[in-house]
């Protein structure tokens, strides 16, 4: 089944980007993911966009409960899943009515059927079934009896009706399958792995999938099947990976760099869950996960590890981080090494917990009591989130600090290819601790190095017996001390360390030209969109340069130069002008913001517009 | 890490940290210092084994006095602290220093959680029955009617009976004492280091400032023999000045009788520290002064499994089923190679 010969017209293309949409229910997620799979196996380059509702099980047919997958896979590099849609599947009539605005004009669009039915039409707010009355004439539509087919084809399995339709995402993968002249191997596979266990589902997802490939193959509505080549990717060990995926093995990877087994205190959390499902079954790396009884239990837990020698992390979204701000206050004033993570999602409050946002920024630099100075890295890009979660230990151990790393939904839930990283090649993180003290020489806990670090003593070494907490310290002894002078100096000192960190982080560098007319400054998870932006008004002549920021706090210490060289700065972000109103405060420049409130990623084209406004 | 080999060469002395020892004079909570350090030594774990952990409030100071590691964390979170640290670290002996405010007020959650989960932990309340630190504010065990600084006509929250939670949250270790009770504190808190498993120690310790004479019916010489019953495993519950008084059931209901005129010590109420059940040690934890007289002892300790003795042997257990392997883990599933 691997490469049928094409018995229709195939078109070759650069790109696709395809949308799976229907009820939360209906399991676009998993189809998207398999598609994302066998396209990623295929050497394409991708990007992913679940986008899923907060409600589990929102009632059936209504537009509230509309779960979408979206991937583009291509043969270029691509840093975004696309603005527009190129196929839309569409498995009842409210997945089409909230998803059709994306479908370019003339697009492809594949329809369920049956279930636009009076009931399924009436709760989308259809008057009329837009698949008979032209309302779709500007779109290549293919109404499938999917409901009816699969149906039969899982006909004799004995599987309740219910079980049958369960197949029909099955179905529909199968179609787009064909339609992409994808491989079912993968996923053939993957039902072998998935539903062993149960033979009669397995063999009713195999015959879905498979109905759906035929009815491709077989139907003369569908003219053609489009391919899309092999991506021309650095040479090397390739897999799919998603952000809280990548963002585990960082953790795990750094873990076993440092020699520090990882402590995962965490509270459940949309959208930073599925880090903890991740990092559960590493258990064989010393991993230990422990679910705490809330989010403050998460963090003070991951400090009492740190405390002990384990790599302490807690990980959370915006609500949580909230719930921990005492606590990494703790970790400032003991000097602790820890991570917290922060996937961030739509606030304020409870917010929009399933879709993405860049609102923490401000909250990760100063959301806590007093001067309480916290370096913060954020990732750009699913596979970005190894490096990134490896780069914040490691900063975390050589400062003594608490360290925040910032995803977002968008990020972590999305997808890439990932290039394998050579083990060997990794940054070693190397920790010195203090040596026992056995003849009686007091130790001194809040003593420096040339960095202005602490030593890390842990309890079980002779001699080192300390006392640390949450008073202020006196430099040196770390005894309790209230005197203003000592005050005034290890407020000092906690804010140099930190600012120290940027001499020990690599120059920030420029994508475009040195100079010029505008630079476009982002940061985290919009990367892909802005990155793609700038290149293509690059591309169309304008002078336009791209700087992407890992390093929020502190700051690179190249970045006010850099930024001086060019007349406009535009800084577009999914806030309300956060990292703006830093850059404003530390280099006096006049930035222009693009901000974007809507639990959606920017659209490349939305970047461009900008751009081409401030060009003019 | 429990042992009984004794290091010889340890004395109270060396537990005693360079420190200033701050709190009011008079306050209880010398005392329990001071047993504290008495005990210390007899445990057979070295100084740098032992951890204390602290939240907010007068006692949670505890730690800077002791010459061991620890951390004097954030108001209520010990307990997690501690879990954190005795999951990373099941070596160490750790102990955790609370109050009644601190452990039971903005701390609730996290007592609940550790003493369920049954980490390994020594968790000792001092209970005063007021805020100190804060200068005089009622707290969650002040008595009805209490007139403090923040309830001037009387505190009317029911308080909470600290041992009653804790065997509400199946402790496998409760036991109670008093600061000036100093040989039976000793006692008790050797017995907590001694029990595998979370220990809770309720201690009665009197604020001299802002709730001086909480417990006099418990310590005061003419009173403490009638209103106090010390628990003994497998003996009946006799009090008293002159130990002809008793505890007998009646039905559900613990009664006070008197022994003689027909009342015998095989009709009273034995007491059972090894009972799986919690229900008498929670039955004796409802016992409260003036109507009875008030347990001290141990009531409560079994043995259960612990929470990071669990985990790490599901740690053991995985890296015997397969070694971590970064590559291998990198490699995992489905890749592909581009040339």
């Amino acid at each position: 089944m691997a490469t049928t010969t094409p018995s229709k017209p195939v078109v070759e293309l650069d790109a696709a980007t395809v949308r799976f949409c229907g009820d939360s229910g209906d399991g676009m997620q998993l189809a998207g993911t398999q598609l994302t799979n066998t396209s990623a196996l295929a050497g394409n380059d991708i990007a992913t966009f679940p986008d899923f509702p907060a409600e589990i099980r929102a009632p059936r047919g209504t537009k509230a409960g509309v779960s979408g997958f979206q991937l583009r896979f291509a043969s270029t590099e691509i840093f975004t899943p696309g603005d527009q849609v190129d196929a839309l599947v569409a498995m009842n009539p409210a997945a089409l009515t909230t998803n059709l605005r994306d479908l370019v004009t003339g697009g492809i669009l594949i329809a369920n059927r049956d279930a636009f039915d009076e009931k399924g039409l009436a709760q989308a707010g259809y008057t009329t079934n837009p698949l008979d009355d032209g309302s779709l004439d500007g779109y290549q539509l293919f109404p499938v009896d999917m409901t009816k087919l699969t149906r039969t084809a899982v006909d004799g399995l004995g599987l309740s009706q219910k079980e049958s339709d369960r197949c029909r995402n099955f179905f529909a993968m199968g179609l787009t399958f064909w339609l992409y002249d994808r491989s079912l191997d993968p996923t053939l596979r993957y039902i072998d792995a998935k539903f062993g266990k149960m033979p009669a589902v397995a063999e009713a997802n195999r015959r879905a999938l498979k109905a759906g490939y035929n009815y491709g193959e077989t139907t003369d509505a569908m003219a053609s099947q489009y391919q899309v080549h092999k991506a021309d990717l650095e040479p090397g060990v390739y897999r799919n990976i998603t952000g809280n995926q990548a963002l585990a093995w960082g953790l795990v990877a750094a873990s076993q760099r440092s020699g520090c087994e990882l402590f995962y205190g965490s509270y459940p959390i949309t959208p930073a869950s599925d880090i903890l499902h991740e990092l559960v079954r590493h258990k064989n790396f010393g991993v230990r996960t422990f679910q705490a009884e809330d989010e403050i239990a998460a963090v003070t837990s991951a400090i009492g590890a740190s405390f002990g020698g384990a790599m302490g992390v807690t990980g959370s979204s915006g609500p949580g981080i909230a719930l921990k701000s005492e606590a990494i206050g703790l970790a400032v004033m003991t000097e602790l090494p820890l991570l917290v993570v922060n996937v961030q999602r739509g606030g304020p409050s409870t917010g929009l917990p399933t879709k993405t946002e860049q609102a923490d920024l401000l909250q990760a630099l100063f959301g806590r009591n007093g001067e309480c100075p916290v370096p913060v890295l954020a990732a750009r890009s699913p596979g970005d989130c190894f490096d990134v979660a490896h780069e914040a230990w490691r900063i975390a151990t050589r400062f003594m600090t608490p360290v925040f790393v910032l995803t977002d939904g968008y990020v972590a839930n999305g997808a890439e290819p990932w290039k394998v990283p050579d083990v060997e090649s990794l940054p070693e993180i190397t920790i010195q601790y203090p040596k026992p003290v056995t003849n009686g020489d007091g130790f001194q806990p809040y003593a420096r190095d040339e960095r202005l670090a602490r030593p890390w003593a842990l309890p079980g070494t002779p001699g080192l017996m300390h006392r640390i907490g949450g008073l202020e310290k006196q430099d040196i002894t770390g005894n309790v001390n209230y005197e203003p002078e000592n005050h005034q100096h290890m407020v000092d000192l906690r804010a140099q360390k930190v600012a120290n960190v940027a001499k020990d982080i690599p120059p920030q560098t420029v994508d475009g030209p040195d100079s010029g007319e505008l630079l476009v400054i982002s940061w985290g998870g919009t990367f892909g969109s802005v990155a793609t932006a700038t290149r293509q008004t690059r591309q169309a002549g304008g002078s336009v340069a791209h700087v992407h920021l890992r390093y929020l706090n502190p700051l690179p210490e190249n970045l006010g130069e850099i930024i001086q060289r060019y007349k406009t700065v535009l800084v577009p972000e999914l806030n309300k002008g956060q990292l703006r109103m830093l850059l404003r405060a530390k280099y006096l420049v006049d930035a222009i913001g693009l901000n974007k409130v809507q639990g959606k990623p920017f659209a490349v084209s939305e970047v461009v517009h900008k751009i081409q406004s401030l060009l003019k | 890490m429990k042992t009984e080999t004794a290091l010889s060469v340890l004395t109270p002395g060396d537990f005693a940290s360079d420190q200033d020892v701050r709190w009011c004079p008079g306050c209880g909570d010398y005392s329990i210092l001071a047993q504290m350090k008495k005990v210390l030594p007899t445990l057979g774990v070295p100084p740098e084994n032992i951890v204390f952990v602290s939240g907010i409030g007068c006692s949670s100071r505890f730690p800077y006095y002791v010459n061991t590691y620890g951390i004097h964390s954030i108001h209520g979170r010990a307990p997690a602290v501690a879990s954190g640290l005795k999951i990373a670290r099941p070596d160490l002996s750790v102990w955790v220093i609370t109050g009644d405010g601190d452990a039971l007020s903005i701390g609730g959650n996290h007592l609940m959680h550790a003493i369920r989960r049954n980490l390994d932990l020594n968790i000792v309340l001092f209970n005063n029955r007021i805020y100190g630190l804060t200068k005089g504010q009622y707290s969650p065990t002040s008595v009805l009617g209490q007139v403090t600084k923040s309830t001037p006509a009387g505190a009317i929250d029911n308080p909470l009976h600290p041992i009653s939670l804790a065997i509400g949250c199946e402790a496998t270790f409760v036991a109670r004492s008093i600061d000036v009770n100093i040989k039976h504190l000793a006692m008790v808190l050797k017995r907590a280091a001694e029990h595998v498993g979370t220990s809770f120690v309720e201690v009665y310790q009197n604020c001299n400032v802002f709730n001086d004479g909480a417990f006099e019916y418990a310590t005061a010489r003419d009173t403490k023999a009638d209103a106090t019953l010390q628990l003994e495993h497998g003996k009946p519950l006799i009090f008293g000045k002159d130990r002809d008084k008793g505890i007998r059931l009646n039905g559900m209901d613990p009664e006070v009788v008197e022994l003689g005129k027909g009342i015998s010590e095989d009709d009273l109420l034995f007491h059972d520290e090894k009972a799986i059940e919690p229900t008498l040690a929670y039955l004796l934890s409802r016992m409260s002064h003036p109507e009875f007289p008030e347990p001290i002892g141990v009531f409560r300790d079994i043995d259960a499994p612990r929470y990071e003795e669990l985990l790490n042997g599901q740690i053991t257990a995985a890296r015997e089923k397969k070694a971590g392997d970064l590559q291998k883990l990198f490699t995992s599933g489905e890749t592909w190679t581009v040339e």
